[in-house]
This record gives C-alpha cells, structure tokens and sequence, in this order.
C-alpha cells in the first residue's frame, strides 16, 4: 500500500512497491517548451508512479520524430529502443516474444504512425499485441519544420497559409476496426483524464491505442489549426468520464449504474466510464466507428474511451507459449538432444 | 566417360558394339509445372542414391503455380560429381510444348523416353528412341481417371529401371518410405513403376550405352535441400523468435525451421519455446528480429533479395545499435524481381554492405548442405558474440535442390550467447556503460530488458549515441564509435568460419570461390589436369569479412581466378576492396550469370581461354 514507514523526517511519497516519483523520471527534456508532448510524459511518470509499476519491468519503445525521442524524458530505469521511422510496431513485436512477461509502452507521432508506419500500426492492431501504443498527435512533422502529416484535418491551416485538401485518417476509427482492444482519445491538456486513460491503460492486457492530441507550439498553435490548444479547449468532446480505481485501491464508490459504464481490467481494476453521450456503450465495436465518423461530420474531437474489449486473445495467447521468457530459457529447452539429430539423420539416409 | 570399362554389351544384341557408359550421365525430365512429377522423381534420385552411386538432382522450375515447363536433372556420377552438366544424355519428354526443343538438344548418342503418340523421331536420327504409350499403360493399372495424371509420372520411373538397370526392390523401397502410411498409395504407384518397367522389357530393346551398376559410395549418407539444412542448423542453435515474409526461394527455410520447432521445441505441457511470425512485409520481419534480438532471443528471418533491399534501413540499425539477428538471404537472380526460380550469387555486396552509412556486416558462406546446418547454427553464436546481425548467403541451387552429404555432426560447443550482464553482475560493478570496450575486443557488455537492477537500463538509438548508449552530435564521440566498430569488424576475421584449402601446391595460378560455386570448380579442376596437364590451386571462401589467409593465398599466387555467379564480379570487387594495391592486380574473373547453376565446362573453357593453354 502507498503508505511510508514512519522516520524522523517525512520522507517523499511512495508508492505501493516502495518507489518515490523521481524514480520514474527521465532525463531533460529537449523539446520546446510548451510542447504538449511534455505535459504527457509527466502524465506517463505519474501514472506510473501511481500503479506501482517496476521500471525494470516496463519497455519502452518509439519510432522516429519530436514524440519518438520522448520516451528519453521519462523512466530512466526502464530499457528504451528508440528504433527506425515508422517501424516501432515490429520491433515491439520482437522485443515483446523475447520477454512477454514485460509491460511494453510505445510512444509514435503522427507522421510515424499514420504516414510512414501505417503498415505496420495496422498489422500491430491486428495482432493485438500487448502493449500501450500512445500517438503524441499534433497534426504537423516538427523535425523537418511544420508539414502536415496524415492526420492534419481536412481544410486545417499551417502558418504558411496552406490548407490541408486531404481527409485526415482517424487513428482510432482504425484501430477499433483493426481489433485493438482498448482505443481512446485525449488531449495532453487534459491532465485528469490522461492520468486516468493511461492507468486503466497500464491495467489492460491487448493493445492499448490512444491518441493523445498534443499540440505544436511551433509549428501548428495557430487560428486555423485543428490540433491547437484554442481548438481543443472549445471542440473537445468527452463522450465519457473516465475514472480508474487502481486493484491496489480500496475506494467504495457510490453510482448509478445507469450512469456508469463499469470494466473489470485485467489485474482486478475498474475502469468506470461515466456516460456522457446517452447510452454510449464502448463495447460495441461498430457503434463505436460510427459515433467518430459522424463526429468528424460534425467537425468535434471526441474523446474518452471508445472501444474495449478485455476478452479477446492477445497475440501471446494464440502462440501458445510458455511462461518463460523465450529469451533467457537454458539451452537443455531450446537446443534438441543428440538423439533428435541422430533420428533425422537416420530418417533422410 | 566410360573410363576403362570395356565390356561388350554382347548378350543384349541390341546395344551397339561399343562402351557402356556406367554411372556417369544424366537425365533429364521435361513436364508440366504441377503435374506432380516431384514424387516420381524423388523416387527415382532416391533409387540410384540407394543402389550406392552418387547421384545429384535439381528442379528446374518455372515461377508459376501450374502449367508452365518445367524440368528436373537427375546426374549419376561415380566420381562423385554433383555440379550441373551442360547437357543431360537422357531424356524423359512428357511436355508435348517443348518436347521438340527438348529432343533437339540432347547430344548425339543421347536417349528420348516420349509419349508414343509424339513420334518425336522425326527430329533425330542419332539418338536413341523409346517412345511409349503413357497413357494406355496408365489407365490400365490406375481406374480413377483423376490419379492417372499423377500415377502416369511413375510409368517413366519403371521404363528408367528396366533401361537403366535399376533394381525394383530399391524403388519398391524408396516408394515404401515415402508413402509410409498409405498402403494404397504405394500399390498404386508401384504398379505403375512396374507396368512401365514390364513394358520396356517387353517391347524397348537396349539400343543406348547408359547404364546403372550398383556402387558402395553412400553408405550412410543423407540426402537432404540446403534450406530444409538451414533450418535443422537454426532449430539446433536453439533460435527462439522466427518472423518471415513468404519468398521463393526461402520459403521452405522457414517452413523446414517451424516444422522442427513443432517437433522438438514443444515441452510436455503443450507449450511452445519458439514463436514463428508471418510478418506483414520484410522490413516488420527483420524489424520483429532486431526486437528480438534487443530483447535477449535467439531471432531469426529468411528471405531472398527482393526482401534483403527491404531490410537495409533495419540492418543499418542492427550494426549502429549492435543488435543480434541472423538472416538467411537464399539469393535468386536479380535485379528487381529478376527470375525469381533462377539461381544467382549477386546479393554478395548488397548484403555486406546493407544500408546507408558506413555499414558492413559480416556474411556466412555455406558451400553445402552440411556448411548450410553447421552455418546455421554458427551464425548465432556470431552474432551474439558480435552483438551485430549476421547474414547467411546460400542460394536457390542449394537451397532447393537436393544434395547428397556426410551426416551433419552435432554442435560441439554449447551455445555462446555473448556478453550480457545479468542483475547480480550490476550488484558487484555497480553500474555499466552499453557501449564501453572494457575487454579490448571492441565489444561492449549489454543488458536485457527486465534485468531487476536500477542500473540495468540503457537507451539504445539508431542516433548519435556515447559509450553510455546517450545521444551525442560531439564529432569525437561519433569517430570513437565508428572506430570501435571498425575493430570490431576487423576481430570478425578471426571469429568467422576460415576457407577451406582444396590445394595449395606449386602452381603459380588459383581459384578463388564461395558457395555452390564449388561443385562446379571442383569438377572443372579434375578437367583441367585430365585435359591440360594443370594442377589449379584452390580455396573456396567461407565468410566476409575476409581472413588473412586469403590475403596470404592471394600473395603466394600470380593469378588468381575468381570464380562466382553474377554480371559483377562481385566476389572478385569485395576482394580488391580488402587486398592491398599489389595484390588486386592478380585478380581475374570468371563469371556465369545466367540463372543456371554454373557447369564444370564453362570454367575450364574459360580458363583454358584466358591461360591460353
């Protein structure tokens, strides 16, 4: 339990496996200052801090971009790859069969996933890897200078007057009709909301998609933008309130269940959705694309948790495999005896 | 030829007075790309490799489901030579569209097997003619008219055996094992082979010199595809992570691989210790390979050259971050999709030097079947060791095609998984820097992801990174990483598998090779002193980064000849880049590129030509 052992001088706060906040902290981060990708890595710590996560246990990945070096800014003691342009899915992949007893977050951007790396996003949603796949989103590649990646709004504005003539591609549309498992949305503004996203996130097993708009005080915080501060603070849309009552936490509370949409995570958490859109229920898969196509016709940002699904086999499950890490299992499990040898010799003589 | 063996084929009156020619030809079998011909012509390889003669096979096939030519050789050579020869003595034409191209060029004194009804006759008058009725034979022994087109293929097999002089219980035998749990199958089949052979007997006298005798030179030899040997090698290496993309011609690498895990890496509880990923593309499968790899298994990908171009931005990666993986490029012939059932060896410098930057990597270069399993499994320790991806180079004639070999020797050395810290090494150092030669091998100590030690952690990038794996842009920090690198590659010499000396005598001219280059050059060798009174030094070459004994046989030497299966020379190019400004001058080429296997006779010409012998 989150309670410290009483000293002399009230040390810092612990959380329910011993650990203060700072050791879930990065290193400084070199993004501008502003940058909604900032507000979320301190959401990422606290809600870290806050489950009792392991660090050791925990890996991160990223691809390439602003969101992509993030994963730098935050849980030091936890391994990071920092991988190629688009391509954070398969090393996930990978990284998760050599050890699938680790938690996995991935932190993509816009551009690394719905430009460059859709392929692969759409082939991660399909496996419903267990893993938190996070787009930092904010509509624009910064590295290179403000052009408009694949989820910039149709009719949006850069500061250089070009308006984006190209339909954005919904992430999270996708995602639920892919098969991820838990898909949401959320602006790196909103603090209470995030921390709550991202803790029933840390509970679920499958793949956890949120899109998190994160907007770009360089390159796209103008008027005309879309995935500015100003946008977000009049367009955001929550169709839930998302609440989390860790396992760990013995919190009675009272509701109305007609009022609250109740999930059972994983590990024993709840997540308690409270309805916002009348009888929005987030486990129906097609409801839920239909809910974010007509917003997009109504020009809102939805946001909440869309879709979830805590029944369906993940990618580990349908492999079958053993408890172990593959990775460190000895050599009497994974290389075959002499005799197997010797009994495919004899059977190809 | 038919070296000494005079006898006179006199109590067959049919065969002309002159020398038979025993266990020293080939045949050729021309059909129809998925008439199922594989099985009588497994059959058939697989009763000569029984009578004791060596004997070699290859599928020369068409990229096409069915329809299309296709045709398998079958060489028996008592010398034990396994190379493609220009042309096959003997042929079976069962493809009524290239049956004319395909009796016009067999040699003269050759032999056609065809369909009666084909009188193929009319073309040739100087080879001998067996035209048989294929189909009436079949349908009298096979009722259901939908087998006959399959059962029709053992027709040949029989006719073979009664030509040939195979013996019918081998052929029994071998049809028994491979139809080990269908009895009906293998009636079936066997009288087919039987009908055919009683048909030759009865109404085909001898009229060719080609025969069969039984020999003692496979005595407790397999018969096995160099992919299907990959695959044994990688499951004996104890991989754990395999993630492909479908690819002519790599995929039964993998499928050879995932059928062993099935078989030896299931534990008692019904669980797996592997886990086979089809991949959505090359680049998720080599991206799922470096994530495995980064993550402490023992991963794996196959792929062809359409697919290694695909990788290069994740090999670039794997060499920058030092991550382990292996990769098995079976090489087709490119460029672009090229003929993808055809061989080739022209991926050499695309793999050495997969990616932008100053990459390289180090490539394996198994010459057989039995290198492909021993390879197969080296790769990994290399790679751990080396903490790099290491490339397998075959090729579609190996990897394809069924090859005879000594019986693969199992690994004598337990695995190396390299240098990796664990939780209770941090507690007595303290702490670690990913990147630091402390060993002064130009290797530095990693970690696994899910070591319980606060220090365990480290950030690997593809960016600029210090020895304390943190991002730097400082020129000197970038120079020292490259350089290490740079040591670590040139370490790789020692650590990869040596050439292997044929002979290092008194010549003042060599042969330089890798791959499946070597039956050819082995053969053409044995020519070049029958024919030309020239003993040829030779070493075949077994990996990349080159070892200094190549440098030293290059030195001992006047010319050297580099003997490989590309437009390029790639071979001959990677060498000049290696071998000081005096040695490249001796270097001379001798290429075949066109997505045959090369022969024997075109290296002896060749070097015939250029000597001027």
């Amino acid at each position: 339990m989150a309670t410290t052992t009483p000293t002399a001088t009230p040390g810092p706060k612990l959380n329910h496996i011993g650990l203060p906040v700072i050791e879930y902290r990065g290193g400084k981060s070199t993004l501008c200052a502003g940058c909604g990708h900032n507000a979320i890595s301190e959401r990422i710590i606290d809600a870290m801090f806050e489950m009792g996560v392991e660090p050791e246990r925990m890996m991160k990945m990223s691809g390439i971009g602003c969101s992509s070096k993030s994963p730098a800014y935050f849980m030091s003691r936890s391994h990071s790859f920092n991988s190629v342009h688009g391509r954070m899915p398969s090393v996930s992949t990978g990284a998760h069969l050599a050890n699938h007893q680790l938690q996995m977050l991935g932190v993509s951007g816009d551009g690394d996933t719905a430009s460059i790396g859709v392929g692969q996003f759409v082939h991660l949603m399909r496996r419903n890897l267990p893993m938190i796949y996070i787009i930092e989103d904010n509509g624009v590649y910064g590295l290179t200078k403000g052009q408009f990646s694949a989820t910039a709004d149709l009719g949006s504005k850069l500061k250089t007057g070009i308006i984006n003539d190209l339909p954005a591609i919904d992430t999270c549309a996708l995602a639920i009709q892919l098969g991820a498992t838990f898909v949401g949305r959320s602006f790196s503004g909103d603090k209470k909301q995030l921390l709550a996203m991202l803790k029933a996130a840390i509970s679920h097993k499958g793949t956890v998609m949120l899109d998190v708009i994160s907007p770009c005080v360089t390159f796209n915080d103008h008027e005309g933008s879309t995935k500015s501060y100003k946008f977000m603070q009049e367009f955001d849309e929550p169709i839930n309130e998302v609440g989390f009552v860790a396992s760990f936490e013995d919190i009675a509370v009272d509701y109305n269940s007609g009022e609250i949409y109740d999930v059972e995570m994983h590990d024993g958490s709840s997540l308690r959705l409270r309805k916002l859109h009348e009888d929005y229920d987030p486990t129906d898969k097609a409801n839920a694309v239909r809910t974010l196509m007509e917003a997009e016709e109504k020009n809102e940002v939805l946001t909440g948790v869309f879709y979830i699904n805590t029944e369906k086999p993940t990618f580990t499950d349908l492999l079958n495999l053993v408890d172990e890490p593959l990775s460190t299992l000895p050599e009497s499990m994974t290389r075959p005896p002499k005799e197997a040898l010797d009994r495919l010799m004899s059977s190809l003589q | 030829m038919a070296t000494g063996d005079l006898a006179l084929g006199q109590e067959q009156g049919a065969i002309k007075a002159r020398a038979r020619i025993i266990n020293d030809f080939s045949i050729n079998v021309a059909t129809v790309n998925g008439s199922g011909s594989q099985s009588a012509n497994s059959v058939l390889l697989k009763s000569i490799f029984g009578m004791g003669i060596p004997v070699s096979g290859k599928n020369l096939f068409p990229s096409n489901i069915a329809g299309l030519p296709t045709w398998y050789t079958i060489r028996a050579s008592k010398d034990g030579y396994v190379a493609r020869t220009r042309d096959a003595e003997i042929l079976v034409a069962l493809n009524a569209e290239t049956a004319k191209q395909d009796i016009e060029a067999l040699p003269t004194g050759g032999v056609a097997i065809y369909e009666e009804s084909q009188n193929l006759k009319q073309y040739r008058d100087d080879v001998a003619c067996y035209p048989v009725p294929f189909d009436k034979i079949t349908a009298a022994v096979c009722s259901e008219a939908k087998l006959r087109k399959l059962v029709r293929n053992m027709v040949y097999v029989g006719v073979l055996a009664q030509l040939l002089s195979i013996d019918l219980t081998v052929v029994e035998g071998g049809l028994r094992k491979q139809f080990a749990k269908k009895q009906k199958v293998f009636e079936l089949n066997f009288g087919a082979v039987k009908a055919g052979f009683e048909y030759a007997q009865e109404k085909l006298p001898k009229q060719d010199p080609f025969m069969l005798e039984a020999m003692d030179e496979t005595a407790g030899k397999i018969i096995i595809d160099g992919n299907a040997a990959a695959g044994m090698g990688a499951v004996f290496a104890g991989v754990t992570v395999v993630a492909w993309y479908p690819i002519t011609p790599s995929t039964s690498l993998i499928e050879a691989t995932t059928d062993l895990l099935k078989k030896f890496r299931v534990t008692p509880e019904g669980k797996a210790t592997f886990a086979v990923v089809q991949a959505e593309d090359e680049l998720a499968a080599i991206g799922m390979v470096l994530g495995a790899g980064w993550g402490g298994a023992r991963s794996m990908t196959s792929t062809s050259g359409p697919g290694i171009s695909l990788m290069a931005e994740f090999a670039g990666l794997g060499y920058f971050a030092e991550i382990p993986g292996v990769i098995f490029d079976v090489q087709r012939t490119g460029p672009s999709t090229g003929m993808p059932t055809r061989t080739s060896q022209a991926d050499l410098l695309s793999t050495a030097f997969l990616s932008h930057g100053d990459t390289k990597h180090v490539v394996l270069l198994p010459g057989s079947v039995k290198e492909c399993f021993e390879f197969g499994y080296a790769a990994f320790d290399l790679s751990e060791r080396l903490q790099t991806p290491v490339f397998v180079l075959t090729d579609l004639d190996l990897g394809m095609n069924n090859w005879m070999s000594e019986q693969f020797d199992y690994p004598d050395k337990p695995l190396d998984r390299g240098k990796v810290l664990t939780a209770e090494d941090l507690q007595r150092l303290g702490s670690f820097a990913r990147y630091r030669d402390v060993d002064g091998d130009a290797i530095g100590w990693r970690t696994l992801p899910g070591t319980r030690h606060p220090k365990a952690a480290y950030f690997t990038r593809g960016s600029g990174h210090n020895d304390a794996a943190g991002y730097t842009e400082k020129p000197h920090e970038y120079v020292a990483l490259m350089e290490r690198l740079a040591r670590k590659f040139e370490n790789a010499r020692k650590l990869v598998p040596a050439p292997v000396v044929v002979k290092d005598g008194s010549s003042k001219v060599g042969f330089l090779a890798y791959g499946t280059t070597d039956f050819a050059l082995r053969e053409s060798r044995d020519q070049l002193k029958k024919e030309n009174d020239v003993d040829v030094d030779y070493m075949r070459i077994r990996a990349y980064p080159f070892a200094h004994e190549i440098h030293d046989f290059v030195a001992s030497h006047e010319r050297v000849y580099v003997v490989e299966q590309d437009r390029d020379a790639q071979l001959a190019s990677l060498l000049k880049l290696d071998l000081p400004a005096e040695q490249v001058v001796k270097l001379r080429s001798i290429l075949h590129y066109n997505g045959l296997p090369i022969d024997a006779r075109t290296i002896t010409e060749e070097f015939v030509t250029k000597e001027g012998l």
